[in-house]
């Protein structure tokens, strides 16, 4: 039953750490129908940013809580740099083409990326010191959750919250939902189309990085190769819950995070990521459009 | 003349650029020894050349969107130096002879490691080929076009290693193996949109990979196999020196075989069907095309292609591991389809030479070969989707 439990509470802490990237996915896909593929590089970036200002605010001699707001604060300064600036380099230019070309800029921006960390930085793991200090509380049930997992679970949580109340209630949120349902009808309207595709583009990569931060404290290494797989299963997860809808990328990163974390803890560890990749695959052949995705009608 | 204001906007693009670089390309840090090393000459670097850069960025937006108008009021552009070379016999000819020459001579003129390097191009020209018939004419963006080639080369490695049988007759084998693995990948998911189909792809790929490394009791893991027997002439074993001529010449004749079928292909009703289906799905579908099923013979077809130049990689390299089948594999092979041009079968060939050779010969380029090949997909696809030689429509002119 103890065992049962960790499996759970670790699947949930995968699937909230897989939330925050697959809403990137989803609110770009939900706004111009592209998977961007550079989201897993800008979540990498965002972990590399803060185990960067992490190592030199410690030797500058600054304490333990100034050194995580401040290195946290930089990934997500840093990551929605980046994001804004693969937006407008890689996609913009190519918004009237064809499906297929911003799709191969994606993954060509995705591979550069890639690349530029492994050259600028070092293709070994680096490890990631352990941000989270040990909370009190939490000692007697030490075997089951850790501290770290409580944090990643209440900073998801809040994320989401305030996500939602941006979309459903802010005028930035309102001119996001209109562009999403139609672009053109947006612009006749007065929406500044080209604001909100970076502003949408700004806040998925935040929470990119967010959890990028979260969870390469919690497993405590990183390399310029984990936002590919993560990404591909931020990805699954977005389409797991119907790509474009917000509580379906939610569900979805919580779906896939419990059904690996099962499969790794009650088959084999070997093929955790078969697991992520083979679930993905049996979505889209037998519900494409999702848990809460709709079946829409193409537009001619 | 630059303008005060071009000069200001390059500034601007420059000192944001240092920003944005400044974390990773200024510092590295070695978290175990605790040291932090300062790069501050990348900084000076990234500045300087991203205000030369951003001129040259906005000179190439301003001549797509001249290029654009141009083709919105309907003025021809300029047909291309190559392409009229390809139109005229008498340029055809002697270019034709010239290469065939070149390429007959060149593994005694050069020594084996070129001939082996030139073999390797040859290979990759075949793949490109393969891809091209995917992404090029059928506008299916496959990114695990690597697993095929896996499937080839361990289907030979396998056959050869347990019961010794030669490569010319596993050589369908793989061909049939990586057209079965076409279908059952392709079939399911044929049927979603486009942009789904890239991304299963890849999970394929990474799938069948992640397999390949953790079935040690069927694929021997991450050590690979080792010691698989080169390509027999009738039951002749050669030399060292004279297995890789004679691949080569394999190769050579490898590649002309897809050429043609490829260029055959194009012109057939079902090369017709794929370009189209690629411009406009739905009215294709008005028309009677199956969707599924030609976008499905099409996949199979690509997938074949890869599993015979997995065989043949098999038979090269003489061992094969995991390693050699990773995702930058497919996305290397792509990108020679999109610098050479989708749809293009010259320009896949140029592609292909251009990326393979180019990196082997200028040496200090290697590190670097990954980070151009994704700047090229980026930068082709924003200034010249159609890649460096575009690909030739056919049109029907009206004498009348």
């Amino acid at each position: 039953m103890e065992y049962f439990l960790e499996l759970v509470l670790g699947g949930l802490t995968r699937g909230s750490i897989y939330a925050l990237i697959a809403l990137g996915y989803t609110m770009v896909y939900g706004i111009i129908e592209l998977i961007n593929f550079a989201h897993g590089e800008i979540y990498m970036i965002g972990a590399f940013t803060a185990l960067i200002f992490t190592s030199v605010l410690t030797l500058l001699g600054f304490n333990e809580i100034a050194v995580i707001v401040l290195a946290s604060l930089a990934a997500v300064i840093y990551s929605s740099a980046y994001g804004y600036t693969v937006e407008k380099i890689a996609y913009k230019p190519l918004r009237h083409t064809s499906r297929l070309s911003p799709l191969i800029s994606a993954i060509g921006m995705s591979i550069f990326l890639q690349n530029y960390v492994l050259l600028a930085q070092t293709s070994d793991f680096l490890p990631f010191p352990n941000l989270i200090p040990e909370f009190e509380f939490i000692k007697p049930y030490r075997h089951i959750i850790s501290s770290s997992e409580i944090l990643i679970l209440i900073t998801t949580s809040t994320a989401m919250i305030l996500l939602t109340f941006l979309i459903k209630f802010t005028r930035t949120g309102k001119a996001m939902r209109a562009t999403a349902q139609d672009r053109n009808m947006a612009m006749l309207v007065g929406v500044n189309v080209d604001r909100v595709i970076s502003i949408t583009f700004v806040i998925g990569s935040a929470l990119a990085a967010l959890g990028g931060v979260l969870i390469a404290s919690h497993v405590g290494q990183i390399n310029f190769y984990v936002g590919f797989i993560a990404g591909i299963k931020a990805f699954t997860a977005a389409v797991l819950g119907g790509i474009g809808s917000i509580p379906g990328a939610v569900l979805g990163a919580l779906v896939l995070g419990l059904t690996e974390s099962f499969a790794t803890g009650y088959i084999s560890s070997d093929y955790e990521d078969v697991f992520a990749f083979g679930l993905l695959v049996l979505i889209l052949i037998f519900k494409p459009a999702g848990i809460l995705g709709r079946v829409t009608d193409r537009k001619l | 003349m630059i303008k005060a204001q071009e000069i200001k906007k390059s500034f601007i693009v420059s000192i944001w650029f240092m920003f944005l670089t400044f974390p990773i390309m200024v510092i590295r840090v070695n978290p175990i020894e605790e040291i932090v090393e300062w790069r501050w000459k990348n900084m000076f670097v990234v500045g300087i050349g991203s205000f030369l850069l951003s001129f040259v960025w906005r000179y190439m937006l301003k001549k797509r969107e001249a290029g654009e108008k141009r083709a919105e009021t309907g003025e021809s552009g300029k047909t291309f130096l190559i392409q009229r070379i390809l139109e005229e016999r008498r340029f055809y000819i002697p270019l034709v002879t010239g290469l065939t020459i070149i390429a007959v001579a060149f593994p005694f003129i050069f020594s084996m490691y070129q001939t082996s390097i030139m073999t390797t191009a040859l290979m990759y020209i075949v793949l490109g080929l393969g891809l091209n018939i995917v992404v090029g004419l059928a506008g299916l963006l496959d990114l695990g076009y690597v697993a095929f080639y896996a499937v080839g080369a361990y289907s030979y490695a396998l056959l050869n290693h347990h019961f010794g049988l030669g490569f010319w007759s596993v050589l369908p084998i793989g061909a049939v193996l990586g057209f079965i693995f076409g279908v059952l990948l392709g079939f399911p998911v044929l049927r979603l949109r486009g942009d789904y189909l890239a991304i299963v792809t890849l999970g394929f790929g990474e799938i069948i990979r992640l397999v390949l490394e953790n079935w040690n009791e069927f694929s021997f893991g991450p050590s690979g196999i080792a010691n698989i027997d080169r390509p027999g002439f009738f039951g002749i074993q050669f030399s060292l020196q004279a297995a890789s001529i004679y691949l080569y010449f394999l190769m050579i004749g490898f590649v002309i075989f897809t050429i043609i079928v490829v260029n055959r292909l194009q012109n057939s009703r079902i090369g017709r069907a794929w370009i189209a289906l690629r411009e406009d799905e739905t009215a294709c579908q008005v028309m009677g095309i199956d969707k599924t099923r030609t976008k499905l013979r099409a996949f199979a077809l690509g997938a074949t292609w890869a599993g015979m130049v997995g065989v043949i990689f098999a038979a090269k390299t003489t061992f094969i591991n995991p390693a050699s089948f990773t995702f930058l594999e497919s996305a290397m092979i792509l990108s020679i389809v999109v610098l050479g041009g989708m749809g293009s079968i010259l320009g896949v060939i140029i592609g292909a030479l251009i990326l393979i050779l180019l990196p082997e010969y200028l040496r200090a380029f290697s590190d670097y070969r990954m980070l151009l090949f994704g700047a090229i997909m980026v930068i082709m696809m924003v200034f010249r989707p159609q890649g460096i030689i575009a690909n030739i429509r056919r049109r029907y002119k009206f004498d009348g």
